[in-house]
C-alpha cells in the first residue's frame, strides 16, 4: 500500500516539475521573442531555473523510491 | 550508401543494448527460480542452480533495473568477458583479505561458483557468510543462491542465502555509511575494493588526462595556428564553459582561480556520463551513483564556503536591509539553503543519470514483459519491435542529458562560487 502511495507521490512530483519547467521554458521563449538580442542571457537563466525546479522534483522522486 | 551505413550502425547499436540488457534482466529470474525450487529439490537443483534455462519466472522490471544500475565487484562485458577486479575486504576480528575476484569464478549473472575465505560473489557484489558451519578458509565449491522475503525492523527485506552441501547459509551485504536509510548500514565486513565504478573512473580520468595533455602541448608548440584534431574538438567546449559559465557568473577578474575546478568537474562528469552510455562496455553508472555525486557536491560545498567573503556570510546570518524581526527567520532559511544547495547538486546528477539508465533497461524490459519472460515468441517479437525505437529514442535523449547535466552542474557550481565571492562595495544599496 505504501508502495502505491509512493508511486502516486512520484507522479505528483513529476506533474509539479512539468508545470514548473513548462512555465520557465514558455516565459523564456516569450522573453527571447520580445528581445532576441538577450537570448544568450535568457537561455542561461532558463537552464538554471529549470535545474532548480527539477532538483526539487528529483528529491521527491528519490524519496518515493526509498520509502518502501 | 551513406544511409545504409547509418542503418547498419543503428542496428548494431540497438542489438548491443538489447543483448546487454537481456544479460541483466535474467539476473533476477535465476534468484526467483532458485527460491521457488529450493524448498523441495535441494539436491536435484544443486548442480544446475546457476543456469535457469528450462524454467521461466516472472520478469521483475524494478529489480532488474536496480541490479543494472548498481556497482559490481567484477567488470562484465556482455556476459562473455569477465575482468576480475582486486578485492580488499576487512572483517573485524578476522583482518584483511586481499585477492582477485577471479577466485570466485564468476559465471552467468555474475554469480560466483566458488567461495573464497568465507566470501561469495552474488549478482556482481561481494557478500560474506555469517552463519557458522560454512568453510571460512580457501576456495570451496558452492551450489547457488536464493532470495527470501523477510522482515527486518518491520520492513520487508530481501534476505539472500547461499546453498552449500544442501544447506542454506545467510549472506551479509557490505557495510554502507548510509545509516540504514538506503537499506544498508554497518554489517559484519567492509569492502574497500576498487569496483567497476572505480575502474571506469580511473579509465576516464586517464583518457581525459591524455587528451588534455595532447591539446595543451599542441597549443604550446603551435601557438598561432588553427586547432586540429582533438584540440579542435575540445576548444569550442572549453571556451563555451569559460565564456558562458565562468566569466558571467564569477566575474572577469577572479574567474581564472576557479576555472580549473569548473573544467575538471565538467569534463569529469561529461566523460563518465558518455562512458556509461557506450554499449558493449559494461554500461557503468558512475555519475548515477550517489556516493560519487556526493563527493563532487562536497568538493563544491567546501570550495564555496572556504572562499566565502564577508558579504556572503553576512547575507546568511544577518541579512541587511530587512526588518530585524525577519532577520532570524531569513537566517534559518539561508542556513538550510547552505546544505540544500550541495544536496540538490548531488541528487540532480545521480537522479538524472540513473533515471536514464533505468528508462533504457525498462524499454528493453518490454521484450520480456510482452514475451512473458521468454515463453511467448510472438510477444517477444512485438516487444522487440516496440523496444528498439524506444531505446534508440531514449539513448539519443540521454546523449543530450549527458551534456546538459554536466553543464548544469558546472553552471550551478559557478553561480554558487560567484555568489560567495561577490563583494558589494555599497553593501547597504541592495541585497
Amino acid at each position: 500500500m505504501t508502495g502505491t502511495l509512493a508511486a502516486v507521490g512520484a507522479g505528483l512530483a513529476v506533474i509539479g516539475a512539468g508545470i514548473g519547467i513548462g512555465m520557465v521554458g514558455g516565459k523564456a521563449m516569450e522573453a527571447i521573442a520580445r528581445q532576441p538580442e538577450a537570448s544568450g542571457d535568457i537561455r542561461g537563466g532558463m537552464i538554471l531555473m529549470a535545474a532548480f525546479v527539477e532538483g526539487a522534483a528529483l528529491i521527491a522522486i528519490l524519496l518515493s523510491i526509498f520509502v518502501k | 550508401m551513406k544511409y545504409t551505413f547509418l542503418f547498419i550502425i543503428l542496428f548494431v547499436f540497438s542489438y548491443a543494448k538489447s543483448a546487454y540488457a537481456q544479460e541483466h534482466s535474467m539476473g533476477k529470474d535465476s534468484a526467483v527460480n532458485q527460491q521457488a525450487a529450493t524448498p523441495h529439490s535441494d539436491e536435484a537443483h544443486g548442480s544446475e542452480a546457476h543456469g535457469s534455462e528450462g524454467e521461466h519466472a516472472i520478469y521483475d522490471p524494478a529489480a532488474t533495473a536496480i541490479h543494472h544500475i548498481s556497482d559490481a565487484n567484477v567488470y562484465t562485458i556482455l556476459d562473455f568477458v569477465r575482468i576480475p577486479l582486486p578485492m580488499m575486504l576487512y572483517t573485524s576480528g578476522k583482518g584483511w583479505d586481499f585477492f582477485s575476484s577471479g577466485r570466485f569464478h564468476p559465471g552467468h549473472h555474475d554469480d560466483g561458483h566458488t567461495s573464497y575465505n568465507g566470501y561469495v560473489l552474488h549478482q556482481g557484489s561481494v557478500h560474506r557468510v555469517v552463519e557458522p558451519g560454512f568453510p571460512t578458509e580457501g576456495e570451496t565449491e558452492i551450489d547457488g543462491f536464493s532470495t527470501k522475503l523477510e522482515e527486518k525492523d518491520g520492513k520487508p527485506f530481501d534476505a539472500k542465502y547461499v546453498l552449500f552441501q544442501g544447506k542454506e547459509y545467510r549472506l551479509d551485504a557490505r557495510s554502507t555509511l548510509d545509516g540504514g536509510v538506503l537499506g544498508g548500514g554497518i554489517t559484519s565486513f567492509y569492502d574497500f575494493s576498487p569496483t567497476k565504478n572505480v575502474i571506469s573512473m580511473i579509465l576516464v580520468s586517464l583518457f581525459l588526462f591524455w587528451i588534455m595533455r595532447r591539446s595543451a602541448k599542441a597549443y604550446k608548440e603551435n601557438p598561432n595556428k588553427a586547432p586540429k584534431g582533438m584540440q579542435g574538438l575540445l576548444e569550442p567546449v572549453f571556451t563555451f564553459i569559460r565564456d558562458e559559465v565562468a566569466i558571467p557568473f564569477i566575474g572577469k577578474e577572479k574567474y581564472t582561480r576557479y576555472l580549473s575546478l569548473l573544467m575538471s568537474i565538467f569534463f569529469f562528469i561529461l566523460g563518465l556520463n558518455l562512458f556509461g552510455q557506450i554499449p558493449f562496455l559494461g554500461g557503468t553508472n558512475v555519475t548515477g551513483n550517489l556516493a560519487v555525486t556526493m563527493v563532487l557536491a562536497l568538493i563544491v560545498f567546501f570550495v564555496v564556503n572556504i572562499n566565502g567573503k564577508k558579504d556572503y556570510w553576512q547575507h546568511i546570518f544577518w541579512m541587511p536591509n530587512v526588518p530585524v524581526l525577519v532577520k532570524p527567520l531569513l537566517a534559518a532559511v539561508e542556513i538550510m539553503g547552505l546544505f540544500i544547495k550541495p544536496l540538490t547538486l548531488m541528487l540532480r546528477l545521480a537522479g538524472n543519470i540513473s533515471a536514464g539508465h533505468i528508462a533504457i533497461v525498462s524499454f528493453i524490459g518490454l521484450i520480456f514483459i510482452f514475451g512473458e519472460a521468454g515463453t511467448s515468441m510472438g510477444g517477444s517479437l512485438i516487444g522487440t519491435v516496440m523496444a528498439i525505437p524506444l531505446t534508440l529514442f531514449m539513448m539519443s535523449i540521454e546523449l543530450i542529458v549527458a551534456f546538459v547535466q554536466a553543464f548544469v552542474f558546472t553552471l550551478l557550481t559557478a553561480s554558487y562560487i560567484g555568489a560567495a565571492i561577490e563583494e558589494h562595495h555599497h553593501a547597504e544599496g541592495h541585497h
